[in-house]
């Protein structure tokens, strides 16, 4: 004699993880879908021969054992995530075959945003859906697929679409996006549609070991403990009463319509990386930075706390970000705090810059030594918290009030019109950047212009900056 | 070419034979009513687990596999063709 | 090696993808929101993943599903949205999972606001998700150290099996400073124990169920002797101007800033001031405070926060008694200002000699 139907080698030949009884069955109930569907997945993988590629994914609910049975790799997921547990391991390995095992309550109630985007980003794997209308491990409570009128331990006067609305058909839900490949609803009742669970099954393995893509097979399945009837009665129930809300049916199969492909691992790639992240590569001739000094400016301006501010859109955080990434540069330890939060209501932003000699404590600029300021709020604002002896730019094309202070210095530079007269409003960031470097002494204009490709990423509009910059050292030149 | 006849008496042979586990069966019927020979029962005798296990009635089985994919349990059944001369 | 000027968000992911991590899976949050930019940029460039997931949930199981498929994960989020990955954390914790999250705390609690608070020290130091498990955690002040503390992370996370967080706030991830990276990059360890392809990965299972209470014990009894074990090896802190310190700091990430920048104000006016600045907020430098709290030069702490309090009860716990900890906290987005904090160091050491 041949043997023609026999338990697969893809499952284990004794189940040691199942401590406690019986080793050579399973823990389900008699008469349990579960177990019929594992048969047919646990033949379909030996006969696909991907057996040492296949991960299982196991649900929360009865069917949270399948590792007790399955010669695969085995990982067991949180209740409802198995299709983004799934999807981790699928990028991770491109070349693994990977099966999420969902229960109703799993997949279509608290997993149904994981199934759903799954599906929608067409991952390739594919997804086991057992409806039986019932959660079955907590004790027979109601599913998101319990028929109306249905008695369950949470609803025993019978389901009620007022209450609880109407059982949620998955299949139908699953086909309304665009990704899947294959999708099908078939039910565990005679041997004909036993068959074509099987074959559905199958087929759903068989996208995946040809990698077409995401596929979702919906098996009504019996629950005879669940729904108080005998096994053989439960088919009945499945007929009669599951397969009219839940209509059988392949609903959709681009298999064919989409090029097997092989499935490949992802490589390590470790080459460049440096380059890649656009960071200094290794073995790069580093120039050598000297700590910088500011001895040659008055006491007041040392290690300047600096606040930019103005409206969003006038460069406030681009003039800042310039500011620090001048000061590295030249060999002082800097700092760029924007804000982002409360402050930036009403359109206003503003950034604090420190430059310091020595290693920056608080990169916040609570007292600045510096303001610079493109608009009359921040004048208002920021103006009380500057230093006795501190220093406020402001853009007085913009300003109309003149700042009244008299323990500060205060210079007026008109950048805007400054840059308006260069051809872009948007370089009055910039014209400010020359007039600061030329009043404070702080940097030289040169190291300016020179440094601007190191914060300006549109290289094409560096040389308009750089006019700009001059425009404004030009400018305080001229006022002395 | 094979008669109605000579088809009718083919059918009527046994071409395979079933293996039941009796400790790995939970009762459920489940193959019983699923064999279209009728060649399976559940026997009134009971098993370690305290179900009353399916028993194959030795003659009949086509190997047709209805049982096995009906059943729930992984290694329960197991379903042979007999070879020539058998 | 020569250093640029980055976002401590951006920084993370350069720092991750040199310790060998190629995944990431995420969910937009200000202000954490560049690191998933940085990393949507920079992983298909390196031959890796970049995932926006539906959710913070599902993006945190995907990191349980790559993490358990045995290669260096991660994901990025902050406070609300660390809020509901912790579901997956216990669970990653549970099955002993290498993984690596960062928090980049923001206002609460509710949607709050998302200027820069630490608010998720609770739920990151002390728990979050249900259960008996502990997460290592790290509490970077620089942009800097975004970097350094992502990469130490990944080495932790799978020296140990356990999720590691990189618990930092708005102001760090935000901020721009300047930063070098090392030249050599790290390929992530084989893991024998991981799911994936081949003979020997099909025999491992990745769970968090114990049936059995006994098993389950057991299983809680080997976390704890890991935990005690990193609680022995991997403490991390730093220490200014301690050695005659009689009003002591203690504050982590931006605030230690503040705190250094106000002792730095203070010293020159002959305040005794000094700064305990705690990197491994879990293990927490509980003996080293123990220490410090017995040196007689030593009259009060000052535990400084951007919360109303969350770090206070562990300093208390560590001090014991011994001198009083006082504290004082910003919230809703508020950086304790320099002035502030002088001001506050002050009035505690006029009531600590009173």
């Amino acid at each position: 004699m041949k043997v023609k139907f026999a338990k697969p080698e893809t499952f284990y030949d004794v189940y040691e993880r199942k401590a406690g009884g019986d080793q050579t069955v399973t823990h389900y109930c008699p008469g349990c879908g579960h177990g019929n569907i594992h048969k047919m997945i646990a033949e379909a993988i030996a006969d696909l021969g991907v057996q040492d590629r296949t991960v299982f994914v196991s649900p929360v609910g009865c069917s949270v054992f399948a590792y007790y049975y399955f010669d695969m790799g085995n990982i067991q997921a949180a209740h409802g995530r198995a299709p983004a547990v799934a999807t981790g391991v699928k990028r991770s390995h491109p070349d693994s075959i990977v099966i999420s095992y969902q229960g109703d309550g799993d997949l279509a109630a608290i997993g149904t945003a994981e199934v759903v985007h799954a599906a929608n980003r067409g991952e390739k794997i594919t997804v086991i859906f057992v409806n039986n209308a019932i959660y079955g491990m907590t004790g027979g409570q109601m599913a998101p697929t319990t028929l109306v009128g249905q008695r369950t331990t949470t609803t025993p006067y019978g389901r009620s679409p007022v209450n609880e609305g109407y059982p949620i058909r998955v299949a139908e839900l699953i086909n309304a996006l665009q990704a899947p490949v294959y999708i099908e609803r078939v039910a565990l009742t005679d041997a004909k549609h036993t068959a074509q669970t099987r074959k559905a099954i199958r087929k759903a393995l068989t996208y995946q070991v040809e990698n077409k893509g995401f596929s979702l097979v919906e098996v009504l399945a019996a629950c005879p403990t669940g729904w108080g009837v005998h096994p053989t009665q439960a088919r009945e129930w499945i007929k009669e009463a599951m397969e009219p809300v839940f209509p059988l049916g392949c609903f959709r199969d681009r298999g064919a319509e989409i090029e097997a492909a092989p499935l490949e691992p992802r490589p390590f790639i470790n080459e460049d990386l440096h380059e890649k992240l656009d960071v200094p590569s290794p073995g790069l001739a580093v120039e050598e930075v000297v700590p910088g000094t500011m001895d040659h400016l008055p006491e007041a301006l040392r290690n300047p706390r600096i606040k930019v501010a103005g409206f969003g859109g006038q460069g406030v955080l681009m003039l800042g970000l310039g500011l620090a990434t001048v000061g590295m540069k030249l060999g002082y330890h800097v700092s760029w705090l924007p804000s982002y939060g409360p402050e930036m209501r009403g359109g206003t932003a503003n950034c604090s810059v420190r430059i310091s000699t020595n290693m920056i404590g608080a990169p916040t600029v609570a007292e600045s030594d510096l303001l610079v300021a493109f608009n009359r709020p921040s004048v208002e604002k920021f103006e009380p918290d500057l230093r006795a002896g501190g220093m406020l730019f402001y853009d007085s094309s913009l300003v109309d009030v003149a700042p009244q202070r008299g323990d500060i210095g205060i210079v007026a530079v008109p950048a805007t019109k400054l840059a308006d007269e260069l051809g872009n409003t948007k370089a009055a960031n910039m014209v400010m950047f020359g007039a600061i470097a030329e009043k404070t002494g702080l940097f030289k204009e040169d190291d300016v212009r020179s440094h601007l490709g190191d914060f300006i990423k549109k290289k094409k509009l560096i040389p308009l900056n750089e006019e700009a910059v001059a425009k404004g050292a030009q400018f305080v030149r001229d006022m002395a | 070419m094979a008669t109605e006849a000579a088809a009718k008496k083919q059918a009527g042979k046994t071409r395979g034979h079933i293996e039941i586990r009796v400790d790995e069966c939970k009762g459920c019927g489940c193959c019983v009513i699923v064999c279209p020979k009728q060649v399976l029962e559940l026997s009134k005798e009971l098993n370690k687990m305290g179900y009353h296990p399916c028993t194959y009635k030795g003659e009949g089985c086509i190997a047709c596999g209805f049982c096995f994919y009906a059943c729930p349990e992984p290694g329960a059944i197991t379903v042979y063709t007999k070879e020539a001369g058998e | 090696m020569a250093k640029i000027i980055l976002k401590g968000n951006e920084a993370i992911i350069r720092g991750a993808v040199l310790a060998g991590c190629r995944t990431y899976f995420g969910y937009p949050i200000t202000p954490a929101s560049e690191i998933a930019e940085a990393a949507a940029a920079y992983m298909p460039r390196v031959g890796g993943t970049f995932l926006q997931a539906e959710s913070e949930v599902a993006a945190i199981n995907m990191v349980y599903g790559a993490a358990a498929a045995g290669v260096r994960a991660m994901t990025a989020s902050s406070g609300p949205g660390i809020s509901l990955k912790m579901e997956g954390v216990s669970y990653l914790a549970g099955a002993e999972l290498p993984c690596v999250i960062i928090s980049v705390g923001r206002g609460g609690p509710g949607l709050g606001n998302i200027a820069p608070e630490q608010g998720d020290y609770h739920q990151v130091v002390w728990g979050g998700g249900h259960g008996s498990y502990r997460n290592i955690v790290l509490a970077p002040n620089s942009v800097q150290e975004m970097s350094d503390m992502t990469m130490l992370a990944f080495e932790l996370a799978d020296r140990y099996r356990n999720p590691v967080f990189v618990l930092t706030d708005g102001a760090i991830g935000q901020m721009m400073e300047p930063v070098e990276f090392p030249d050599e990059s790290r390929v992530p360890p084989q893991k024998d124990w991981a799911i994936g392809v081949g003979p020997g990965p099909r025999k491992n299972l990745v769970s968090s169920i114990f049936l059995d209470a006994d098993e389950l014990e057991g299983s809680n009894k080997h976390l704890m002797e890991k935990y005690a074990q990193i609680e022995a090896e991997e403490i991390r802190f730093e220490e200014y101007q301690l050695d005659d310190a009689e009003l002591v700091i203690v504050a982590y990430g931006i605030v230690s800033r503040v705190a250094r920048s106000a002792i730095e104000t203070l010293r020159p006016q002959g305040v005794k001031v000094g700064l305990l600045r705690p990197i491994t907020l879990w293990p927490f430098p509980e003996k080293k405070l123990a220490e410090v709290a017995g040196r007689r030069h030593v009259q009060t702490f000052l535990d400084v926060e951007m919360n109303h309090g969350q770090m206070i009860k562990d300093v208390k716990l560590a001090v014991l008694g011994r001198k009083p900890v006082s504290f004082y906290g910003r919230m809703g987005g508020h950086i304790p200002t320099e002035v502030e904090l002088v001001g506050e160091i002050q009035r505690q050491m006029e009531m600590a000699t009173a």
